[in-house]
C-alpha cells in the first residue's frame, strides 16, 4: 500500500461560509464514501489568512500571505492510502475539487 | 522462437543474429522479471547480467533448448545475486531474499501478459509523453540509453537522468504493473498507440541528427504495434495502428531520392513499394472495420485511407471519391484542422484545384501552419494564379521548418503550373 496526498487546488473562497454549504456537504458525502482510505485530511480558510514562515540566517521572517500567487490555492488535502496509483487517481477524481478545481496527487515519502 | 530454432539447426548462429533475438527474448524475461522481483533498476540490470553471459556461452554450446527459461532462469539468479548484496549492504537478512520472490512462472501466456503489463505501464497516463517515449525505447525495444539519446536528439546525460526519473516516478508513486481492465482498456490502447505513432512518426520524418538511427525508430514502432497486436489481436485500435504504420512504411524506399530529399507520394516510384506489406494491412484493414462497425476507430479510418493510395496504380488512379468519403467517417470520430486539411486536398484531387482551394480555404485555424500554407500555394499554382501562387509559396517556405521539405517548396515555385 502506498500513501498519498491529495492536494486539492480551487478558488481561493472561505469555504466555511454558508454559501458554500452544497460543496461542504459534497465533501461530507466523499468523506462517507471514500472512508475505507482515508488516513486524514483537512480543509483550509483562504490565503488571506496565511502566513508564510522563513528562517533566514537563525532569524524567523514572516510574511503576509499565500506562498505562491495563483488562481487556484492549496485549499485542502486528504491524505489517502491506495494500492496503486490507479486506485489513487480514482479516488482523487471522487473529491468535489476535482471538478471545481485540480487535485494533485503525490506519494508520501514513508517515515 | 522459429529464428532461434532455425539458428540451432543452422548450428553457427551469426553474432549480429543472435545479438538481435536476444534482444527481442530479453524485452520479455525483462516484462516478467520485473513483475516478479518488483524492482525496475534491479530486473534490467540481471536482464543485461544474463544476456551477457548468453552471449559468452552460446555460441560455444550452443542455444539450449529452451532459450526463454535459460535466460529468465538466469536473470532471476542474477537478480537474487544482486538483490542479496544490496541487502548485505543494507545490513539486512540476506537469505530472506529469495523468498520475496514468488514461485517462477514459465507459462507463455503469463509471459505475454507480462509484456503487456510493460506496454501499458511505459505508457501510462500519469507519465509524460516524452517520458513515455524514452522509457518504450529502452524497455520495449532494448535500446541503449545512449541509442535511446541519440534518437530522440537529447544528451546521454540529460536522457539519463530523464530516463531514471520515469523509473523513480513508477517506483515512488506506485505506478500499477498489470494489464487495464477490460473497461478502461480502450482508452489506455488509445494512449499506447499515440506513443507508438509519435515514435513511428519521429522516425518516418526523420531528417536531423543521426538520420540512420532515427529512420530504425520507424522499423522499432512497427515491431512495438505488431507486439501489441500480437497480443490484443482483437482490439480495433490495435488492429488499426499496426495497418496504418505497414501501410506508410511500405513506401520508406521510394519517398526519398538518392540525394535523400523526400519524394511526394505522387512522384513515387510505386514499384518501389513493399506490396507484402500492402496486402498485410489490407486485411487488417478489412478486420478492423469488421470489429468496429458502429464507431469505427481513428486508427483503422486512417489505415483506410493510407489503402486507397497504397491500392492506387497511380495518383491519377487514385479512387479520390472512397478517399474524401473515409476522411468523412474521420471526421466522425476524430474532427480536428488537420483533418480538414487533408480532405479538402482530396477534394482538390477529386473535383479539380478550385473546389479543393474553396475546401482548403475554410479550413480555420492553420493560419501559420505550413502544410496548409503549401497546399493553398500549389492549388493556386494549378490554377494558374501564378503572382498568389508565388506568395503563398514564400510564405509556405518561411513557415516549413524541415530543409528537405523547403527545397522541395522552392522547387515547385520555379516551375509554376507543373505542381
Amino acid at each position: 500500500m502506498t500513501m498519498y496526498a491529495a492536494l486539492i487546488y480551487t478558488d481561493d473562497v472561505d469555504w466555511s461560509a454558508p454559501e458554500h454549504a452544497e460543496e461542504t456537504a459534497e465533501y461530507g458525502e466523499f468523506g462517507r464514501g471514500a472512508a475505507a482510505i482515508i488516513r486524514g485530511g483537512a480543509a483550509l480558510y483562504p490565503t488571506s489568512t496565511a502566513t508564510t514562515v522563513r528562517v533566514k540566517d537563525g532569524d524567523v521572517v514572516t510574511g503576509d500571505g499565500p506562498y505562491a500567487e495563483t488562481k487556484e490555492m492549496l485549499m485542502g488535502f486528504y491524505l489517502l492510502e491506495c494500492g496503486d496509483l490507479d486506485e489513487a487517481v480514482a479516488a482523487a477524481a471522487r473529491i468535489p475539487g476535482a471538478r471545481h478545481g485540480a487535485v494533485e496527487v503525490r506519494p508520501v515519502i514513508p517515515m | 522462437m522459429t529464428e532461434l530454432d532455425d539458428n540451432r539447426h543452422a548450428g553457427h548462429a551469426g553474432h549480429a543474429a543472435l545479438v538481435r533475438v536476444l534482444r527481442d527474448e530479453g524485452r520479455r524475461v525483462l516484462a516478467t522479471l520485473i513483475r516478479t522481483v518488483g524492482d525496475w533498476q534491479v530486473a534490467e540490470d540481471a536482464v543485461a547480467d544474463a544476456v551477457e553471459r548468453a552471449l559468452a556461452t552460446w555460441p560455444r554450446t550452443g542455444v539450449p533448448e529452451q532459450p526463454r527459461a535459460w535466460l529468465i532462469v538466469t536473470a532471476r539468479r542474477c537478480a537474487v545475486d544482486r538483490l542479496r548484496r544490496e541487502h548485505r549492504r543494507a545490513e539486512k537478512e540476506a537469505s530472506a531474499v529469495e523468498l520475496l520472490l514468488p514461485p517462477e512462472d514459465r507459462d507463455a501466456d503469463t509471459i505475454d501478459d507480462d509484456l503487456l503489463r510493460l506496454v501499458f505501464t511505459c505508457c501510462h497516463p500519469a507519465l509524460e509523453p516524452a517520458a513515455q517515449v524514452a522509457l518504450a525505447l529502452r524497455t520495449l525495444c532494448g535500446l541503449t540509453t545512449e541509442e535511446v539519446a541519440r534518437a530522440l536528439l537529447v544528451g546521454e546525460a540529460t536522457m539519463s537522468k530523464r530516463i531514471t526519473r520515469t523509473k523513480q516516478k513508477i517506483a515512488r508513486a506506485a505506478i500499477p504493473y498489470r494489464v487495464p481492465a477490460a473497461h478502461e482498456l480502450p482508452d489506455r490502447l488509445l494512449a499506447v498507440a499515440a506513443t507508438v505513432y509519435f515514435l513511428f512518426n519521429e522516425g518516418y520524418s526523420a531528417t536531423s541528427g543521426d538520420v540512420p538511427l532515427r529512420a530504425e525508430l520507424a522499423t522499432e514502432a512497427v515491431r512495438l504495434a505488431r507486439l501489441v497486436h500480437d497480443l490484443l489481436p482483437d482490439e480495433p485500435t490495435a488492429i488499426g495502428l499496426l495497418a496504418l504504420l505497414l501501410l506508410q512504411h511500405s513506401r520508406r524506399d521510394a519517398r526519398v531520392d538518392a540525394e535523400g530529399r523526400p519524394v511526394l507520394l505522387a512522384d513515387q516510384d510505386r514499384d518501389r513499394w513493399h506490396h507484402d506489406e500492402v496486402v498485410e494491412a489490407v486485411a487488417l484493414v478489412g478486420r478492423g472495420l469488421r470489429r468496429c462497425p458502429d464507431r469505427p476507430d481513428p486508427y483503422v479510418v486512417q489505415a483506410a485511407i493510407a489503402a486507397c493510395h497504397a491500392l492506387a496504380p497511380s495518383t491519377e488512379a487514385t479512387d479520390w471519391d472512397a478517399v474524401v468519403s473515409w476522411y468523412d467517417v474521420l471526421l466522425t470520430v476524430r474532427d480536428g484542422p488537420v483533418e480538414r486539411l487533408n480532405r479538402a486536398v482530396a477534394i482538390g484531387e477529386r473535383d479539380g484545384p478550385a473546389a479543393g482551394l474553396a475546401a482548403v480555404d475554410v479550413v480555420e485555424g492553420l493560419d501559420h501552419y505550413a502544410p496548409w500554407l503549401a497546399a493553398r500555394a500549389v492549388l493556386l499554382s494549378r490554377l494558374g494564379r501564378t503572382g498568389e501562387a508565388d506568395v503563398a509559396f514564400g510564405l509556405a517556405i518561411d513557415a516549413e521548418s524541415n530543409a528537405a521539405r523547403r527545397d522541395d517548396l522552392r522547387r515547385r515555385r520555379r516551375r509554376p503550373g507543373v505542381t
